[in-house]
């Protein structure tokens, strides 16, 4: 078994060094002739305004959030699912218990709204704000 | 599996010349270059596919200079890309714009080491194999995120941000569907997923188990938005943010995010394959007529099909709907299959039984619903009185 993680291992330094490869065989036949133009960032065409440190949506961080309490219960719950036909119903069980102290923190989150894009207050309705010039 | 490698460096006559461990990398190295090389063919064929098929529905004719019916346009594409200036804008974060595609493609060819293509076929036989498969999937995530941050672009950004937001929410459904038939498994190892499939299409565990079949559509669903595909393909929506988090990027580094996307979308059906749809099992009982890793690939072209198919009828959602698909709709029924099944594996033969016959009404019922929504759509009068 641990051999097969050895080929996992090699894989991820091929897949790093296949890359760069491919970056250097690119870099022999590509031409290479930037202007001040050329590389300003682009914004459609226009000259660009400000920075790109915009302010962005909340919303992500809150989504972030949600996302990384299920993430861990999954986690919890891939060796609960392999295990479940040996050990039986108290395994069972004892998972409802672990998913239902879960699913009442999602209905609150649901309750409260951060699920949903929009908000009552109207916050919250774009994804991000831009700070002029 | 370990005789594989054996066996190989035994036919080779490699076994007397190096030590074992080198054999055994230099072999691993060759799987991966074969990896590497047909997730580039595959991505020229499916680039091409896809144009084909868009033209097709669009009642087009699609690529047809380059080559028998347009068959080399994609090489020529390739070619070009290649032999392209790489712009790098000077308010790049350089380093960081060099490393994002290599994240991204290592997301996407990582999780291809375990997939088991055929009996005994496959490279890294996991015990932990589809837990490996969804966490090295993920590492698109911060590639993306990344390419979005370095660019420096507000395109960019954005598109990184809807990319890394989209496709954490759309892990948790997409765990929690293929957990509905790890329970009825009892392994994460994909050979013996496939293994417990056998003898025939009642097999399959997407007609075994009305929750598996839920949790089939539920893992389809979450798997375009994994891979960004359209209707889920926000970051990268190019009527609004110009492509998202890949703006600043040209030439081979661009190329490399297109070739990981379709690297992506074979991993992502060969994980639903292996899962529901019988793996390298044929579909009758017995032996089967062709090789397992034949089977394999027809069913993943299948199901690429029908994702092409998905991105060329149906629009693109808003963010918010998106959002409350993913967390109002999917999760929670994520967990019903999730529990129905844990139920189910824990009933006699009896009941198995039963739950097959289940899964099949599950299935007609589906189709029939499926069969009447287009019956609805395709006699809407028209309105303008333009024949359609």
């Amino acid at each position: 078994m641990y051999l097969h993680f050895g080929a996992v291992l090699v894989f991820l330094l091929f897949s790093v060094a296949f890359v760069a490869i491919i970056y250097g065989i690119s870099a022999l036949f590509r031409p290479a002739n930037p202007s001040a133009e050329k590389l300003t960032t682009y914004e459609c065409g226009e000259i660009p305004f400000g920075g790109s440190w915009i302010q962005f949506n909340l919303r992500y961080y809150l989504i972030a959030l949600v996302f990384l309490i299920f993430e861990v219960e999954v986690v919890f719950l891939y060796p609960w699912a392999v295990v479940l036909r040996t050990i039986g119903a108290f395994a069972f069980w004892e998972m409802i218990v672990f998913l239902a102290i879960l699913l009442v923190g999602f209905a609150y989150v649901w309750r409260k709204g951060d699920l949903s894009w929009f908000t009552p207050s109207g916050s919250g309705h774009t994804d991000a704000t831009f700070s002029g010039k | 599996m370990q005789g594989m490698y054996e066996t190989l460096l035994a036919a080779l006559g490699a076994e007397r010349v190096v030590p074992f461990s080198v054999g055994f990398a230099a072999l691993v190295v060759v799987f991966a270059l074969f990896a590497a090389i047909m997730g580039a063919v595959v991505a020229l064929i499916m680039v091409l596919a896809e144009r084909k098929i868009s033209a097709d529905i669009q009642e087009r004719i699609g690529p047809n200079r380059v080559g028998p019916m347009g068959f080399f346009q994609t090489v020529a594409d390739a070619v070009k890309l290649l032999t392209k200036e790489n712009v790098l804008p000077r308010k790049a974060d350089s380093i960081l714009h060099y490393c994002a595609p290599t994240l991204v493609f290592t997301g996407g060819l990582l999780p291809v080491a375990a997939i088991a293509w055929s009996n005994g076929i496959v490279v890294a036989d996991l015990n932990i194999g589809v837990l490996y498969v969804v966490g090295t999937a993920s590492l698109g995530v911060i590639g993306r995120l990344m390419a979005g941050w370095a660019s420096n672009n507000k395109w960019s950004l954005l598109g990184g941000m809807r990319a890394a937001g989209q496709m954490i929410s759309y892990e948790i459904p997409n765990s929690i569907a293929i957990l509905s038939v790890i329970v009825l498994a009892g392994t994460l190892n994909l050979q013996e997923l496939s293994e417990a499939q056998k003898g025939g299409i009642h097999q399959w565990f997407v007609f075994r188990s009305p929750f598996a079949f839920v949790a089939c559509l539920i893992c389809l669903v979450s798997s375009l938005a994994e891979v960004n595909r359209t209707p889920f393909d926000l970051p990268e929506a190019e009527s609004e943010l110009v492509s998202g988090y890949h703006t600043e990027y040209s030439g081979i580094r661009w190329a490399i995010f297109m070739m990981s996307e379709y690297i992506g979308m074979v991993v992502v059906n060969a994980v639903a394959v292996a899962l529901f749809f019988g793996g390298w099992n044929g579909g009758l009982p017995g032996e089967p007529l062709l090789g397992g890793w034949i089977w394999y690939l027809l069913k993943i072209a299948a199901l690429m099909y029908c994702q092409v198919w998905v991105r060329f009828v149906l629009p693109r959602l808003r963010i918010d709907q998106l959002m409350s698909l993913c967390w109002k709709n999917l999760v929670p029924l994520g967990f019903l299959a999730l529990l129905g099944a844990s139920v189910q594996a824990l009933l006699g033969p009896t009941g198995q039984h039963v739950m097959m016959v289940a899964a099949w009404l599950t299935f007609g019922g589906f189709v029939t619903l499926l069969f009447a929504a287009v019956l609805k759509t395709r006699h809407v009068p028209a309105q303008d009185g333009i024949p359609r």
